[in-house]
């Protein structure tokens, strides 16, 4: 159990997929300027990371290991991230029309977000067992949405602050805001 | 079986049931779309320019169908396609005029002085950061030709003297070039619209003519000789009252400056105008 419990903690905080090991920036840029539209792309995330990761994990398991084609392993893998993106897309626009309006482009883009790719890689990468992999998946995507709201929650408050110099203002400010927001989530390194 | 073969067909076979489970969810999950928004959004130009303040041409034609935007909510779209619209949905529409942009600055290189050269960004709104922009007059044009690009519907083109010119048959009202212009030289105006005055100086005359050759130095003369009281000056600036010109013309040989003009539309536009 403990291990898991520490695997969860490393995989949200300390090796934080965005911060740290800087995997789908995108979306920390894009859909950041309401804490709503982050808590949907953040929920959306998570539940395509964690379906995509461990269907992944078995059909490497299952069928490229056993075939002995492991070199496939991106081809398949972006394919199986893509149908299920796909499958989101349309489940959603059917159970939740305004997250569906609301995530608007960004909900195909998570088929190019190359974190849910990411994590399906590091699942092999590191040997986890089919627990393992459920867990890290999850809480890698977690770790991603709560740098999502935060950044979101921070952005909000410094738009209505309005003191934000005028060059600075939309993206650039966001940047310098990431990168301090990773220099904070560097000091958590060595916890493990 | 050769590995060839083995990563064919397993490859495809994966692409086969993601494809058939896809099917099968678009089938189960399907959502019913009201078939009249398709309609109406075939009928909208589909440059989703923004013009109409909603997200985008689909989503115009949603609020239209809905009655949340009347049916000529479209400032590109031409009266025709208002009236299309109408008819599908049943509803009547609630004529307005037809709006077209026009530059309000005539001062080219040879008119109008410049305080340095610039040599950035070929970016209107970056020159407008260097010093406030090179041209000595802080309300002229700047040349770099952003609402050129920003036009959808190239209605916009570089003249030979610098300036955008505008083609008035092209030009749909949608109001992009007048957003993106840091100076907001270009303006929309009724395409009834017989006179204009094409500066945007609010400087005293003075200043003007030390920097600009054809600009308005706000002498009032064109407000004096008007029969029809059609001009008012804002702050050293003549501008003409759209509802009151009848075009007659005898401010354009009073004006020291040639700055106030009739409004040259191209022929097609004259028709629809008139």
């Amino acid at each position: 159990m403990q291990e898991y419990l520490l695997m969860i903690v490393a995989a949200m905080f300390i090796n934080n997929i965005v911060l740290i090991r800087f995997m789908g920036n995108c979306p920390v840029v894009g859909v950041t300027s309401s804490v709503d539209s982050a808590l949907g792309m953040g929920a959306a995330v998570v539940f395509v990371t964690t379906m995509a990761g461990t269907t992944c994990w078995i059909i490497q398991k299952t069928i490229l290991e056993v075939l002995g084609i492991e070199y496939l392993q991106t081809l398949v893998f972006i394919l199986v991230i893509a149908t299920l993106v796909q499958f989101v897309e349309i489940l959603m626009q059917k159970v939740a029309p305004p997250l569906y309006r609301a995530l608007g482009i960004f909900l195909p883009l998570i088929t190019t977000n190359c974190m849910v790719f990411g994590v399906s890689v590091l699942n092999i990468k590191e040997e986890h067992s089919f627990m393992e992999t459920l867990v890290f998946s999850m809480a890698s995507a977690v770790g991603f949405a709560i740098v999502l709201l935060f950044m979101a929650g921070l952005r909000e408050r410094m738009d209505s602050a309005g003191r934000v110099p005028k060059l600075l203002q939309g993206v650039p400010i966001t940047l310098i805001t990431a990168g301090m927001m990773g220099l904070s989530f560097a000091g958590l390194m060595g916890l493990d | 079986m050769g590995p060839v073969l083995t990563a064919i067909v397993t490859v495809g076979a994966m692409g086969m049931l993601a494809s058939l489970i896809l099917g099968v969810a678009a089938k189960v999950f399907y959502v019913y779309v009201d078939p009249r928004i398709g309609q109406v959004g075939d009928l909208l130009p589909g440059a989703n320019c923004g013009g109409c303040g909603y997200a985008g041409c689909t989503d115009l034609a949603a609020a239209i169908v809905q009655g949340n935007a009347p049916a000529n909510g479209c400032k590109a779209a031409s009266p025709e396609v208002a009236a299309n619209i109408a008819t599908l949905l049943g509803i009547s529409v609630e004529a307005g005029e037809r709006q077209v942009a026009q530059i309000f600055c005539r001062g080219d290189a040879a008119h109008a002085e410049r305080k340095f050269i610039y040599k950035g960004i070929k970016d209107c709104r970056a020159a407008q950061l260097v010093s406030g922009g090179d041209k000595a007059c802080t309300y002229g044009c700047l040349g770099l030709g952003t609402c050129v690009e920003a036009c959808m519907f190239n209605a916009l083109h570089m003249g030979a003297n610098g300036l955008p010119e505008v083609n008035t048959d092209l030009c749909t009202g949608c109001g992009n070039c007048v957003k993106i212009c840091p100076r907001h030289i270009p303006r929309l105006i009724p395409i009834s619209q017989m006179a204009a005055t094409y500066c945007s100086s609010h400087d005293i005359g003075k200043v003007v003519k030390e920097i600009c050759e054809v600009g308005c130095i706000g002498c009032g003369l064109c407000k004096k000789v008007c029969p029809e009281k059609a001009i008012e000056l804002d702050k050293f600036l003549s501008v003409v009252d759209p509802t009151k010109c009848n075009g007659c013309g005898k401010c354009f040989e009073k004006c020291p400056t040639g700055v106030i003009q009739a409004v040259v539309l191209t022929s097609k536009s004259l028709k629809m105008a008139a």
